[in-house]
C-alpha cells in the first residue's frame, strides 16, 4: 500500500514504493549523440554549439537545423558522431599543454596587426 | 584578442541587412506593415478576400493542430522541429488573414478569434487530430505537398502582396515537405510494426485529399493534381508502401472545408484556440 505525505509543502506525494534509481529494464535505446558545428558567416570557422540525438547523420542535421539556427544563426552546419571524436583527457592535462606555458616567443606579439585585419 | 564572432549566438546582436528576424512576433503588430496592400483593378477584391481567408486558415488551424503536439513528442528534437513548422504555419496565417483584412477591414486577430465555425473555410484534412506520430508526419507529407504545389503556382499569382507571401511560403513548405518524407520512409521502410502503422495512417488521412483539389471560384491557383501525385508516389514507393485506395469522404450537400462545412473535430479546435480571447475580448499583452 502506498503511504501519501503532503509533508514538506511538495503536496501529496507517495513516500513507499518510489523508485530511487533507473528501472533495471532498459526502456529503448537511445539515439547516439551528436555534436554540431555551426558557420555562422562565410569566411568564418565552424565553431561546436552544441550536441543532440539522432538516428543517423541525415536526422542529426535536420535536428541540428531545428535546434540551432532557428534564429538565422547559420550558413553551414556539420554534425559529427560523438563517439567518433577522440579527445585529450583532462588527466594528462598538464603533459599536453603546460610544456607551451612559458614559450612567450611562440605567440605572434613582436609584430603589429595592421587595423584592418580581422577576426585574429 | 577580440570575442567578436567567437560563437555564432554573437551574431544575435549584429544586423543581418535584410534577414533581420530574431524573434518573430515581437516588436511588430502588422505583419503587413509598410505594404501596399492596394487590391489590383482587375480583381474582385472581396473573392481575394475569401481566398486570403482560405490558405489562412489553412495554416491556422493546422499550426494550432501541431501545437497540440508539444510535450507529447516521442523526442525533445522531433518537438522543436514540429514547433518550428506549427510557427512557420502560423507566421503564413498572420499574414494571409492580415491580407483579407486589409479587404474586408477588421484585424487579423478578429479573424482568428471571433468567427464561428462555418467562417472558417479551412480543408477538413486539417482539423482533424493526429492518432499517433505516422498519422502526424503522413497528414504533414500530405499537406505541404499540396501547399508547396500550390504557392509555387502563387508566386505568380495577380496580387502582389498575397504572391510574397507565397514566395516567403516556399522555402518552409520545402523544409516541411522534406521533413515530413524523411519519416514516412523511415517508418514505411522501417520494421513490421512501424509500417504497419503507417500504412494504417496513410489510409486515415486519403478520404480527406480529395478535397484538396477541389476547384472554388474564388481560387486564383488550383495546385497541380499529377505534381502531388508523383511527389507522393516517389516517397510512398521509396517507403515500401502503398497508395490507400480509400473512398473520399463525401462533400454534405456539395458543400466541403472551404464552404464552411466541417467535421465535428473543428468545434474542438476553435474551442481551445478562441476561449482566451474570447473571455477577455481586447485585452493586451
Amino acid at each position: 500500500m502506498t503511504d501519501y505525505s503532503a509533508e514538506g509543502g511538495h503536496g501529496a506525494v507517495p513516500t513507499s514504493d518510489v523508485p530511487v534509481r533507473p528501472s533495471p529494464q532498459a526502456v529503448r535505446s537511445d539515439w547516439p549523440l551528436w555534436e554540431v558545428f555551426l558557420r555562422g558567416k562565410r569566411g568564418l570557422n565552424h565553431v561546436h554549439v552544441g550536441s543532440l540525438h539522432a538516428a543517423d547523420a541525415q536526422m542529426a542535421l535536420h535536428h541540428a537545423r531545428d535546434l540551432y539556427t532557428r534564429r538565422n544563426e547559420g550558413v553551414s552546419i556539420w554534425v559529427v558522431a560523438a563517439a567518433d571524436i577522440t579527445a585529450s583527457s583532462p588527466d594528462e592535462k598538464d603533459p599536453f599543454f603546460a610544456p607551451s606555458g612559458d614559450k612567450v616567443y611562440r605567440h605572434p606579439t613582436f609584430y603589429e596587426i595592421p587595423d584592418d585585419v580581422p577576426h585574429m | 584578442m577580440t570575442m567578436d564572432h567567437d560563437t555564432p549566438y554573437d551574431g544575435l546582436a549584429d544586423q543581418h541587412g535584410d534577414d533581420a528576424r530574431w524573434a518573430f512576433g515581437t516588436g511588430f503588430t502588422d505583419p503587413l506593415e509598410g505594404i501596399d496592400t492596394t487590391v489590383p483593378d482587375d480583381l474582385d477584391p472581396a473573392a481575394l478576400a475569401t481566398y486570403c481567408l482560405m490558405l489562412g486558415d489553412d495554416a491556422l488551424i493546422y499550426s494550432h493542430r501541431l501545437q497540440q503536439w508539444m510535450t507529447r513528442m516521442p523526442e525533445l528534437e522531433e518537438e522543436t522541429a514540429i514547433a518550428n513548422i506549427a510557427l512557420d504555419l502560423l507566421g503564413q496565417a498572420r499574414m494571409l488573414l492580415a491580407r483579407a483584412g486589409t479587404i474586408n477591414g477588421r484585424t487579423e486577430d478578429q479573424l482568428a478569434y471571433f468567427r464561428d465555425e462555418a467562417d472558417f473555410r479551412n480543408v477538413r484534412l486539417v482539423e482533424e487530430p493526429d492518432r499517433d506520430f505516422a498519422e502526424l508526419v503522413g497528414r504533414l507529407l500530405v499537406f505541404s505537398t499540396w501547399r508547396l504545389a500550390l504557392f509555387d503556382r502563387l508566386v505568380d499569382c495577380p496580387d502582389p502582396v498575397l504572391a510574397a507571401i507565397a514566395g516567403k511560403g516556399v522555402k518552409e513548405l520545402s523544409y516541411h515537405r522534406d521533413y515530413a518524407a524523411q519519416w514516412v520512409i523511415r517508418l514505411g521502410d522501417g520494421t513490421d510494426v512501424s509500417r504497419q502503422r503507417m500504412q494504417a495512417a496513410l489510409a486515415a488521412i486519403w478520404p480527406l485529399v480529395d478535397e484538396l483539389f477541389r476547384v472554388h471560384p474564388v481560387a486564383l491557383v488550383t495546385a497541380d493534381r499529377s505534381e502531388f501525385d508523383a511527389v507522393l508516389d516517389t516517397v510512398l514507393a521509396t517507403a515500401t508502401l502503398d497508395r490507400p485506395a480509400a473512398a473520399p469522404l463525401a462533400a454534405v450537400g456539395g458543400r466541403t472545408g472551404r464552404d464552411g462545412v466541417h467535421t465535428e473535430a473543428l468545434g474542438y479546435v476553435l474551442a481551445e484556440l478562441q476561449s482566451v480571447a474570447r473571455a477577455h475580448p481586447d485585452a493586451t499583452w
